[in-house]
């Protein structure tokens, strides 16, 4: 039985009073499309921020790839294979798609003390930013600025700019969030084709996308893990529906 | 990078063919001042085009830019009283300075953001301010004559007002030349990924702040250099000119020109400096029309008058 | 030792003076988000206007009061005018922006004024001395310098603890839309925080008029020594910048006071002498300096920013 590839152990972070992480553990296992869900201020960006970085828990241990990356910051935990998409769009505007995707690919393409050569004519950079923005369907938009391209385009360059580092792993925040049923169904073909070679914990409140898609699921509520598990034990389960599922509009079939 | 037939580029065009003819007009005209001001203009553009680096392009506000003219100056000031009076010495001992004070201040400045980071940057250019009014033997609040220009080999004399004014201009076009390689280099392009969205370069994995860093000691290290020609150019080096008024003097000279637009600064600078001489002959109290004009370009012309200029190329077709 | 209470003293007068500057800095920036670099005009105006109208009232205290008035006024009208423009806009526009009004403010008082300063010689009653202890007598009118900002900053502490305003400021220092949402006229409320905050500056400008300075550039130099005061107590917090402002006026009175003796013990004569102005004059930026790394926010942040 190989290890699992992100182990969450005991997490825990307040803010004043509010407890927004409470105890919680997790396992990802190598290839899998780990899904996590809760209603709203579960605290599931908060548990993202955690993982990637941004955020310092108070107190339990991130393992990623057997390593300790509790302690770690951000920029160093996406040189280990850790690749983060933003719930809030958080690209660079001024910018051009494909330079907004060649950036995540300079970020692993070694140091960047290089002041002379014009870096939007390297082949190393330019090339791979290419293929992750026809990966996600945009080729024909690259060189216009972000500013330009609509809201669905830019979770798609959120997206190619997390793959255009070639990661271990992606953490998705929500990144169906304000997308119309086209570009919603368009996105998870994509998540779809990449679940062979990635591995995925995806933030999502998308309940069909979600039960499409994941291997497990872990269910949130008030920052504590209520239930975690297979799609079909956790449709089943009566917590998970008492405390979401029940609320929120029922999922069929 | 074919540039296109429109107002903006005729305009600079235009700029520089004016800078590089006009000792020769003087010449003609005998009007000597003109290159006094122009080389004024130029050691005052290279300044700007330093701070335009990190403000511009790095979104970093330092309103203490202007300690590095004085660190650049007194570097020659002091030497020269010393009497080593070798360019050779001097330039070099006035660019370690510059790139050592502007590493440390860096180093402690960086790691606080918005207004703090001002704040703190201020805070160091006065301690610098104070560090020189109280140096007695230089001079003090007084300031340091500076009696001897900085030395070379021969031919070249910076005593000699047009060779003088030459070599402000070469060097201001290679600094102009340099930044924009370096704005669109790897380094370039982290720096101004970082001011758009800082949280996002660290989340792709950029150490952001090292970067900032090394472009902030680029940019002290040629603010020292204009220090430098500053000192030899007016002959005479005081703490007034760190000041902390005068680093907002700067940035007005690169919101002016445009922020983070290559020759932006140098418009800027001249813009500004020939304003002052224009209005100042018709009224002494010019400044009461500065002040609310760089309110109004802060409100209404944000991109300067650089950006006013595409604004006009927009309307002509490509 | 009556040299030491004397400049204790006259540290505590100092940082008191800070105090009112800084409190209407903190107050603008906690509630309104803006930084006002011009806020050393407003400091300025009231040190000129008090000398004016004194000169033409005769008296040191109508004088001050009409001048108070006077620079409310040009306040609330910097408000209306200048500063409803640059709300919710960038640091950087705010800093440009009141920039620029320093370099207005100090042509115009040139233009009024004349480019050679003015004075304000205090009246006779207040040119005296207290006998504080049997053997140490201090100046009476710094004596009322501390009485009066004390009143005015207990007055302050009950406006902003124990009114309904009071709640506004420190709601809007932690929540700005919130207190927008709450139906509040939130720009009848700018409008009357910012005046306050001029009438602090004001105040300040005109108290220190007889003792130190009216001239242009006064403004500018005094400024930075607010701001850095606001920045190690907290920016948007009013006790944050009591405490800080004492702490500056003793060190930086203190320091000057005592520090080229000090520097005499451990350097030789020369060192000392060129050492000690400088260093002096530093003291208070290196405490910035530390406070920043220590903790950042300063010392008493406001609100959950």
């Amino acid at each position: 039985m190989s290890e699992p590839l992100l182990q969450v152990e005991r997490l825990a972070k307040r803010f004043g009073g509010i407890v927004a992480t409470d105890d919680v553990a997790l396992e990802v296992a190598k290839g899998e499309l780990h899904a996590i869900i809760g209603p709203n201020g579960a605290g599931k960006t908060t548990l993202i921020a955690q993982l990637s970085g941004q955020l310092r828990p108070d107190s339990g241990r991130i393992r990623f790839g057997g390593d300790d990356i509790t302690a770690l910051p951000m920029y160093r935990r996406s040189r280990l294979g850790l690749a983060r998409s933003f719930q809030i769009t958080s690209l660079f505007l001024d910018f051009s798609a494909l330079d907004n995707v060649a950036l995540a690919v300079q970020a692993h393409a070694g140091h960047s003390f290089h002041f002379w050569r014009d870096a939007r004519a390297e082949p190393e950079l330019r090339q791979p930013a290419r293929a992750a923005l026809e990966r996600v369907g945009l080729s024909n938009r690259a060189e216009l600025p972000a500013s330009a391209l609509s809201h669905g385009e830019h979770r798609l360059i959120e997206l190619a700019m997390a793959l255009a580092a070639s990661p271990r792993m992606l953490l998705l925040d929500e990144p169906m969030a304000g997308l119309g049923p086209e570009e919603s169904a368009r996105m998870v073909d994509m998540l779809r084709a990449l679940k062979g070679e990635l591995t995925i914990l995806l933030v999502e409140h998308d309940m069909e996308a979600v039960f499409a898609l994941a291997d497990r699921i872990t269910v949130l509520v008030y920052g504590r893990v209520i239930a975690s598990g297979p799609p079909a034990a956790i449709r089943a389960n009566d917590d998970v529906r008492q405390a979401y599922l029940g609320e929120a509009e029922a999922v069929h079939g | 990078m074919m540039p296109a037939l429109n107002l903006r580029t005729v305009v600079i065009v235009a700029l520089l063919a004016a800078l590089v003819l006009l000792p020769v007009y003087t010449g003609l005209t005998g009007n000597r001042f003109l290159v006094t001001l122009f080389t004024r203009i130029l050691i005052l553009a290279l300044a700007a085009v330093s701070l335009n680096l990190i403000l511009g392009y790095g979104g970093m506000m330092s309103f203490g830019h202007a300690a590095y003219l004085g660190i650049g100056g007194y570097a020659v000031g002091i030497l020269a009283h010393e009497g080593i009076v070798s360019g050779f010495v001097q330039w070099p001992v006035a660019l370690l300075a510059s790139a050592l004070f502007a590493l440390v201040i860096g180093a402690l400045s960086l790691r606080t953001r918005g207004v703090y980071f001002i704040m703190i940057t201020l805070a160091f250019a006065q301690m610098a301010y104070y560090v020189a009014s109280g140096l007695s033997r230089y001079g003090g609040d007084d300031g340091l004559t500076v009696y001897k220009r900085s030395q070379f080999f021969a031919p070249l004399d910076l005593a000699n007002k047009t060779q003088f004014y030459y070599l402000c201009l070469a060097l201001l076009l290679a600094a102009i030349y340099f930044v924009w390689r370096l704005t669109n280099s790897r380094f370039g392009l982290v720096v101004q990924g970082s001011r758009s969205n800082d949280l996002r370069m660290r989340a792709i994995g950029f150490p952001t702040n090292r970067y900032r860093l090394v472009c902030f000691v680029i940019a002290g290290t040629m603010c020292g250099l204009a220090g430098a020609l500053l000192a030899n150019h007016t002959e005479f080096v005081s703490p007034a000119m760190m000041y902390w008024t005068r680093s907002g003097d700067l940035i007005i000279m690169v919101v002016l020109g445009g922020m983070g637009s290559p020759f932006g600064p140098l418009i800027g600078a001249a813009a500004l400096l020939v304003l002052e001489e224009a209005l100042s002959g018709i009224t002494e109290y010019w400044q009461i029309i500065l002040g609310p004009l760089l309110l109004l370009v802060v409100l209404f012309a944000h991109g300067g008058i650089d950006g006013l200029l595409r604004l006009a190329r927009r309307k002509v077709p490509a | 030792m009556t040299l030491f209470i004397e400049q204790c003293l006259n540290g505590l007068q100092f940082g008191l003076l800070l105090f009112l500057l800084a409190a209407g800095l903190t107050l603008v920036f906690g509630i309104m988000d803006l930084v006002n670099l011009a806020h050393g005009s407003l400091y300025m105006v009231g040190a000129y206007f008090a000398a004016t109208f004194s000169a033409w009232t005769h008296s040191f205290v109508l004088g001050a009061v009409l001048a108070l008035l006077a620079t409310l006024i040009v306040g609330m009208a910097v408000e209306v005018i200048v500063m409803r423009r640059l709300y919710g806009r960038d640091h950087l526009d705010h800093v440009l922006g009141t920039f620029g009004l320093i370099l207005f403010f100090d042509e115009a008082v040139r233009l009024i004024w004349g480019p050679e300063g003015l004075s304000l010689p205090l009246p006779s009653w207040l040119n005296t001395s207290l006998q504080i202890l049997p053997d140490f007598q201090y100046s009476a009118y710094r004596f009322s310098i501390i009485v009066v900002s004390l009143a005015v900053a207990g007055f302050l502490y009950g406006l902003v603890m124990r009114t309904r305003v009071g709640m506004l400021i420190r709601a809007g220092a932690s929540n700005r839309e919130m207190v927008g949402a709450l139906g509040v006229n939130i720009k009848l409320l700018y409008t009357l925080v910012f005046g306050l905050g001029a009438a602090l500056a004001g105040l300040a400008g005109l108290m220190q008029a007889p003792i130190l300075t009216v001239q242009i550039g006064m403004g500018e130099s005094i400024i930075i020594i607010a701001f850095v005061v606001t920045v190690i107590g907290g920016i948007g917090s009013i006790r944050g910048a009591f405490v800080a402002a004492i702490m500056v006026g003793f060190i930086d009175t203190l320091g000057r006071s005592y520090l080229p003796d000090l520097l005499r013990l451990l350097l030789s004569k020369e060192a000392a002498a060129t050492a000690a102005p400088a260093l002096s004059s530093m003291l208070i930026y290196l405490l910035m300096a530390v406070v920043l790394v220590v903790k950042p926010e300063g010392l008493f942040s406001a609100g959950g920013r």
